[in-house]
């Protein structure tokens, strides 16, 4: 069920967006992914995706990573105060120092979307990582 | 107001669980509540204290050091619950039938309580980490009037520690023969649930990355941040979605604290001249 519905997303992958293929799920033999620029979220040199949270709010709150693969998020809390980055659906709590970083570390991912909050500031600091 | 009571309500469950089965399983030992006691205040300092080197912490060791820390701390309490119920089982006969009476030799109750004072610091610690953090970001934020912060956190520190109470009422309700079974049976799901947990916060820091994907995913049904999924969580190790690696650490946990227990029980029990000294 799972595997028809990565099918559908991989197809749709292909259609849409073309070139990244499902290279998460069949580890490519030789065909390197493309370099056609992916929906995805942009990395920093470190390959990671800096979110900035200011103002308690995630900035960008909506995050696009590869379904399948680890990626690593870098909170940059430009707040004065500490903030707990945190997801039961992620399985992440990871409390970040005010006006310090912190690192997250998402594992493999289902494709689907991932809701996260700033647990002390739930109201307004939210967001979602989707994979696909 | 409100938010600073959820949050520290949630928090100081968590811990006030912990305690709450502490003290039930050390109602037989003198001066438990002393150690209890005192458990709590390591706790309180040393969150305090953490919460002070929050930045440093969380940029050691590649940025994982907060999740190391947990990790470590969550391991010590397993070490000591686990300890602690092997002890109990050895002491299984002077506990049931003194229990009423004076309590347990000073003496002699002595380590099992330093151990369980550990696990109450180590409790209070990790929650209380949390709870620093959040109510001086708000003083300092000034979104809220520190006074009603302060009220929102003091109704918080109530109400879980009223829930815990509440627990450790039920538990104490127990008839002092079955208190220690239930006890033991306790102790031995908080160890595993605490293992878990530690492996857990370990594999979401990078390490450890085998069976690291979810086994199955039960947040539909009872999302782990849901009140009840949370006292589940502290009780009895309730994750929605546990990795296998999870779930192996849960499973050796309880294996090793039974074999454990069983083992001292049978090598202490006494012999008063008859034959069936079995495994009652």
């Amino acid at each position: 069920m799972t595997s028809a519905f990565r099918r559908l997303i991989a197809a749709s992958m292909l259609a849409g967006f073309g070139a990244w293929s499902a290279a998460a799920q069949t580890a490519p033999t030789g065909a390197a992914p493309a370099a056609v620029a992916p929906a995805y979220t942009p990395t920093n040199a470190a390959g990671q995706i800096e979110v900035v949270l200011k103002d308690h709010v995630f900035t960008p709150s909506q995050i696009r990573v590869p379904a399948g693969k680890r990626t690593q998020l870098l909170i940059k809390n430009q707040d004065p105060t500490a903030d707990e980055f945190d997801s039961s659906a992620l399985k992440v709590e990871k409390v970040v120092g005010g006006n310090s970083e912190g690192v997250v570390r998402l594992r493999e991912l289902d494709p689907g979307t991932y809701p996260f909050m700033g647990e002390f500031n739930p109201t307004t600091a939210q967001g979602v990582v989707i994979a696909e | 107001m409100f938010g600073a009571l959820i949050i520290v309500f949630r928090e100081v469950l968590e811990a006030g669980l912990v305690v709450g089965v502490v003290l039930a399983a050390t109602r037989g030992l003198a001066g438990s509540r002393l150690y209890v006691a005192l458990g709590i205040f390591g706790g309180v300092v040393g969150a305090a204290v953490i919460a002070g080197f929050a930045d440093i912490l969380s940029s050691l060791f590649d940025g994982t050091g907060q999740e190391l820390l947990n990790a470590v701390i969550l391991l010590v309490a397993v070490v000591m619950l686990t300890w602690t119920v092997s002890w109990m089982s050895a002491h299984a006969r002077e506990l049931t039938s003194q229990l009423k009476a004076v309590g347990l030799d000073v003496k002699k109750g002595r380590k099992p309580l330093t151990a369980l004072a550990i696990v109450v610091g180590a409790a209070v610690l990790r929650e209380g980490f949390e709870v620093v953090l959040f109510l001086y970001g708000i003083l300092v934020g000034g979104g809220a009037s520190a006074a009603s912060v302060a009220l929102g956190g003091m109704l918080g520190v109530v109400a879980g520690a009223a829930v815990a109470y509440a627990l450790y009422r039920g538990l104490a309700a127990i008839p002092v023969k079955r208190l220690f079974q239930v006890t033991t049976v306790m102790i031995a799901l908080l160890a595993a649930g605490l293992a878990a947990q530690a492996v857990g916060i370990l594999q979401s820091a990078g390490y450890l990355n085998v069976l690291a994907y979810p086994l199955w995913n039960t947040s539909a049904v009872l999302p782990q941040d849901s009140i009840v999924g949370r006292v589940l969580a502290t009780l009895i190790g309730y994750t929605d979605q546990p990795s296998g690696l999870q779930l192996i650490a849960y499973l050796a946990t309880l294996a090793a604290v039974f074999t454990l227990s069983r083992r001292a029980a049978a090598s202490t029990a006494p012999r008063p001249a008859s034959s069936t000294s079995g495994s009652r």
